[in-house]
C-alpha cells in the first residue's frame, strides 16, 4: 500500500472541521494584511525593494554567506555549514552534548522542523520544549503545524483548552487571555532551567553578522537572551546584504504575514554576550542549512528561495484554504510549500504537489517578494510530465487532442463527432460519465455538446 | 544594490494587474477598429456557439466587420497547465501560423485562453526567433472580448436590453493576467442591468482546466464555496467572460438544484436567451 497522494489527503480533508478552521484563519489573516496594505502607500514599491534585494542576495549567495560567517566569528560567535539535515541535527547534538546541556528551549523555526531537529535532540537525551504557544500546542499534542506562521490554525480554542486541562492539569478554559496565560505560567520555569535556546533566522544582515527574530510573544526574546547557549538555525537563503536592506525586508514581512506595521517583538542580535552586557549567552552559533536549496540555484525554480516564509500566499490560495496544511504532507504547505517541498525533499511522493493549484495566481499578487509561484509549479509540472509520473492517463487524450488540434480537418471532423452527442443527449446534460468522466461527473453536471457547433453555424451562414 | 543583480532583476516584468478604479477606465473615443478576427475558444465553439454568435452580433452592431480564420482550434492551454510542453508548443505554434497570417484585433471571448497567447506563447516558442516574432505580433493583436468592448470601441455606443439582477464573476486569469479588474463590472453597469455584487468575488471557481479532473474534491469544495456566494446575491443569472468556469459552476448549480443561469458577457450585450 503506497503513501495517499495530494489528491486523495486533499479529497479526505475537504469540508473536515479541520479544514473549516483553516479556512477561517486564513481568510481572517489575509483580511488583515489587506487593511494594513491599504494603509501603507509604500508597500507596493517596498516590495519591489525586496524583490531586488532577494534576487540580487540570491545572486551572489556565496558572497554574502562569506561575509555573513565572517561578521559574526569576528563578534565571537560560531558558524558551521550544514550540507543536510543530518550534519545540521548532528552539529546541534554535539554542541548540545558539549556543554552539558540538558533543557532545551525553542522559538519558532521552520527550518528546525523541516530538519527534524527536535527528534534528534531528544534521541540524544536533551528535552527540548517549543515555546511558541502555537508550536507549544502542537508539541504537546504530538500533532503538526499546519501553516509556517501560525501553526495551530486548524485548531479551536475548545480544543486547546481540552488539551491544556488534560495534559497540564488546570481547569478547563476556553479564554484565549486564560490559555496564553496557563502556557505562560508553565514555560516560565522552564525558561528558568534551560541550558540552551534554539531559534529559527528571519534574516541575517551579512554586513553586520546580526541576526533578526521577530515574534509576537516575547519568547524569542527569552530564548535567545536567558539560556548560557545560544544555537540559530537558518535557511542558506536567509542572509541580506545589510541592516538597511533588512528594515525593507521587516516593512513588508509583518504586513504580509499579520498585517501588522511591525511584529510585536523584533530582535536583532549581533554576536554574543559581550563583557559588560546585563544578559545575553555565553556561546553563539549559527547554523546555516542547505539541505538541497543549492541544488535550485540558477534553475527555472530559484526564485523559490527568495520566500520569506510570511505566508500570504497560504492565506489567499483557495486550495489551501479547502485542504488545510496537513494535506500537502510537509512542514512547508500551500502554494510555496507545493515548489519547495518537492525541491528541498525530492520528488518521490510528490508529484502531485504541482498539481495542486488551479493557477489562480492570487499568491503572485500578494507576495512580497513578488515570487512567479504559478510559473514554477507549471515548470515543475513540466519535470513530473517529463517522467509520467503523476496524471499520466492524460498522456494519451492530450497527445490525441494536441493532434486534432494541430490538423484541422480531423478537429473539424472531431467537433461534428461531439455534435451529435449534442443531438442525440434531450437534456442537454450528463449527470454520469464513464472511465475518467467520473472526475468531472462526480461533482458536477457535463453540458452535451452543442447540436451545431460555431464553426458549422458559420460555414452555413457566412459561407467562406 | 550593484550592477550584478541586473540579469535577473531586470529580466522579471512583473504582471500586477494595473490599479484600476471605474475612472481610470477609457472611455474616450478610440480609434474604432473596422473589423476584427474571432479566435472562439474550443469551449465555445463545441458547447456554447450561442456566446460565438453573440460576439459577432454585438461586434457587428458596431461596425465591426467579423472574421473567423477556418482553421483555428485550440489555444494549447490544457497542454500547458498541465505540463505537456510539447504539445502545448504545437498548439501555440498552429494558433500562431492561423492568427499571424490575419490582420486587426482578434477577439477572444475568454480571459483565460487570451492569457495563454499574451503571456506564454512567445515562451513557448522561443527556440524559433520567427516563431516568437510571430507569437509576440498575435500577442499585441489578442484582446479579450470585454476589453476590446471598453478599450477598443469605447463604451458610448454599447446598450443592451437586458433584465436582472445579475451577479458577476471575474474570472482569474483576465483578471490577474490581463489586467481586467472592474472591466465586466463597468461594462454590464454601463449597461444598466441590476448587477448584485458577489462576496469574495475574485477567489478561484475551482475549475482550473485540468484541475476539475485531476483533483475533483477539491474542485468541488471550492465550486460549492463560489456557488454559495452566487446563490446569496439572489441573482437570476450569473454572468462572466469565461465559459470555461461558467461551464463548471452551471454543472454544479444544476447538480445542486440551483436555478440560476449562466451567461457569457456577450450574450447579455447581445440580448440573446439560451446560449
Amino acid at each position: 500500500m503506497t503513501a495517499p497522494t495530494f489528491a486523495q489527503r486533499g479529497a479526505e480533508a475537504v469540508g473536515s472541521e479541520a479544514a473549516a478552521a483553516v479556512g477561517d484563519g486564513a481568510r481572517h489573516l489575509i483580511e488583515k494584511r489587506a487593511a494594513a496594505v491599504d494603509a501603507y502607500p509604500a508597500m507596493d514599491a517596498m516590495r519591489d525593494r525586496a524583490r531586488d534585494i532577494r534576487l540580487h542576495t540570491l545572486a551572489h549567495l556565496d558572497d554574502y554567506l562569506f561575509e555573513f560567517a565572517e561578521a559574526v566569528e569576528a563578534l565571537g560567535g560560531h558558524v558551521f555549514f550544514a550540507a543536510d539535515a543530518g550534519e545540521a541535527t548532528a552539529h546541534v547534538a554535539g554542541i548540545a552534548r558539549a556543554a552539558g546541556v540538558r533543557t532545551i528551549v525553542k522559538s519558532k523555526s521552520m527550518v528546525t522542523e523541516e530538519i527534524e531537529l527536535n527528534a534528534a535532540l531528544e534521541a540524544d537525551g536533551r528535552r527540548v520544549v517549543e515555546t511558541d504557544l502555537g508550536e507549544f500546542i502542537v508539541q504537546l499534542s504530538g500533532d503538526r503545524p499546519s501553516h509556517i506562521v501560525a501553526p495551530v490554525l486548524h485548531w479551536t480554542k475548545e480544543q486547546v483548552g481540552r488539551l491544556f486541562a488534560d495534559e497540564l492539569g488546570v481547569a478547563y478554559t476556553d479564554e484565549p487571555t486564560e490559555l496564553n496565560q496557563i502556557a505562560r505560567t508553565h514555560l516560565r520555569r522552564i525558561f528558568l532551567e534551560a541550558d540552551m535556546g534554539i531559534s529559527g533566522v528571519n534574516f541575517a544582515a551579512a554586513s553586520t553578522g546580526t541576526i533578526a527574530v521577530v515574534t509576537n510573544e516575547g519568547n524569542g526574546r527569552l530564548t535567545t537572551t536567558a539560556p548560557r547557549v545560544h544555537v540559530a538555525v537558518m535557511g542558506m537563503e536567509r542572509v541580506v546584504p545589510t541592516l538597511e536592506d533588512l528594515g525593507v525586508m521587516l516593512e513588508v514581512l509583518g504586513r504580509s504575514a499579520t498585517g501588522q506595521a511591525l511584529t510585536t517583538y523584533t530582535n536583532l542580535i549581533t554576536g554574543p554576550r559581550r563583557p559588560g552586557d546585563a544578559d545575553g549567552p555565553d556561546e553563539l552559533h549559527v547554523v546555516v542549512v542547505d539541505n538541497g536549496r543549492s541544488t535550485v540555484l540558477g534553475d527555472d525554480v530559484s526564485e523559490v528561495l527568495a520566500c520569506i516564509r510570511c505566508g500570504a500566499c497560504l492565506n489567499i490560495c483557495p486550495v489551501y484554504r479547502s485542504v488545510g496544511g496537513h494535506a500537502y504532507g510537509d512542514v512547508y504547505p500551500g502554494p510555496v510549500g507545493s515548489v519547495l517541498s518537492p525541491i528541498l525533499f525530492g520528488f518521490e511522493g510528490r508529484e502531485e504537489l504541482p498539481y495542486a493549484c488551479t493557477l489562480c495566481g492570487a499568491c503572485l499578487e500578494v507576495c512580497p517578494a513578488r515570487i512567479d509561484l504559478p510559473r514554477m509549479l507549471v515548470n515543475l509540472r513540466e519535470r513530473v510530465a517529463a517522467e509520467g509520473s503523476a496524471f499520466s492517463w492524460l498522456d494519451r487524450p492530450l497527445g490525441a487532442y494536441e493532434f486534432a488540434a494541430t490538423h484541422p480537418t480531423v478537429w473539424n471532423a472531431s467537433l461534428d463527432g461531439a455534435s451529435v452527442a449534442g443531438r442525440v443527449n434531450r437534456s442537454g446534460w450528463f449527470k454520469r460519465l464513464p472511465w475518467r468522466g467520473k472526475a468531472w461527473t462526480g461533482e458536477r453536471d457535463l453540458p452535451a455538446p452543442a447540436a451545431t457547433s460555431f464553426r458549422r453555424w458559420w460555414r452555413k451562414h457566412r459561407g467562406s | 544594490m550593484s550592477s550584478a543583480a541586473g540579469s535577473i532583476v531586470t529580466s522579471y516584468r512583473p504582471r500586477s494587474p494595473p490599479r484600476l478604479s471605474w475612472g481610470d477606465v477609457n472611455t474616450s473615443e478610440p480609434d474604432r477598429p473596422a473589423s476584427a478576427q474571432l479566435f472562439a475558444t474550443c469551449i465555445v465553439d463545441s458547447f456554447y456557439p450561442g456566446v460565438g454568435r453573440a460576439v459577432v452580433r454585438v461586434l457587428e452592431d458596431q461596425g465591426v466587420a467579423v472574421e473567423f480564420p477556418a482553421d483555428q482550434t485550440c489555444c494549447g492551454q490544457p497542454a500547458y497547465n498541465a505540463g505537456h510542453r510539447d504539445e502545448a508548443r504545437a498548439m501555440a505554434a498552429h494558433t500562431v501560423a492561423v492568427l499571424d497570417a490575419t490582420d486587426g484585433p482578434i477577439v477572444v471571448p475568454s480571459g483565460s485562453c487570451a492569457a495563454m497567447m499574451v503571456d506564454h506563447y512567445e515562451d513557448l516558442l522561443s527556440d524559433d526567433a520567427d516563431l516568437a516574432a510571430a507569437a509576440r505580433r498575435v500577442a499585441g493583436r489578442v484582446r479579450e472580448f470585454t476589453q476590446f468592448v471598453v478599450d477598443d470601441l469605447g463604451l458610448d455606443g454599447i446598450e443592451a436590453d437586458a433584465s436582472g439582477p445579475v451577479t458577476f464573476h471575474p474570472s482569474c486569469h483576465g483578471l490577474r493576467h490581463l489586467g481586467l479588474r472592474g472591466y465586466g463590472e463597468r461594462v454590464l453597469d454601463h449597461v444598466g442591468v441590476e448587477r448584485r455584487p458577489l462576496e469574495a468575488a475574485e477567489e478561484c471557481c475551482g475549475f482550473g482546466g485540468l484541475f476539475a479532473v485531476e483533483m475533483p474534491e477539491v474542485s468541488g469544495a471550492l465550486m460549492d464555496t463560489k456557488i454559495d456566494h452566487v446563490e446569496a446575491t439572489g441573482a437570476e443569472t450569473l454572468v462572466g467572460y469565461d465559459m470555461s468556469c461558467l461551464m463548471h459552476l452551471a454543472g454544479g448549480m444544476r447538480r445542486r438544484g440551483t436555478e440560476v443561469k449562466v451567461r457569457h458577457i456577450a450574450e447579455i450585450l447581445a440580448g440573446e436567451g439560451e446560449a
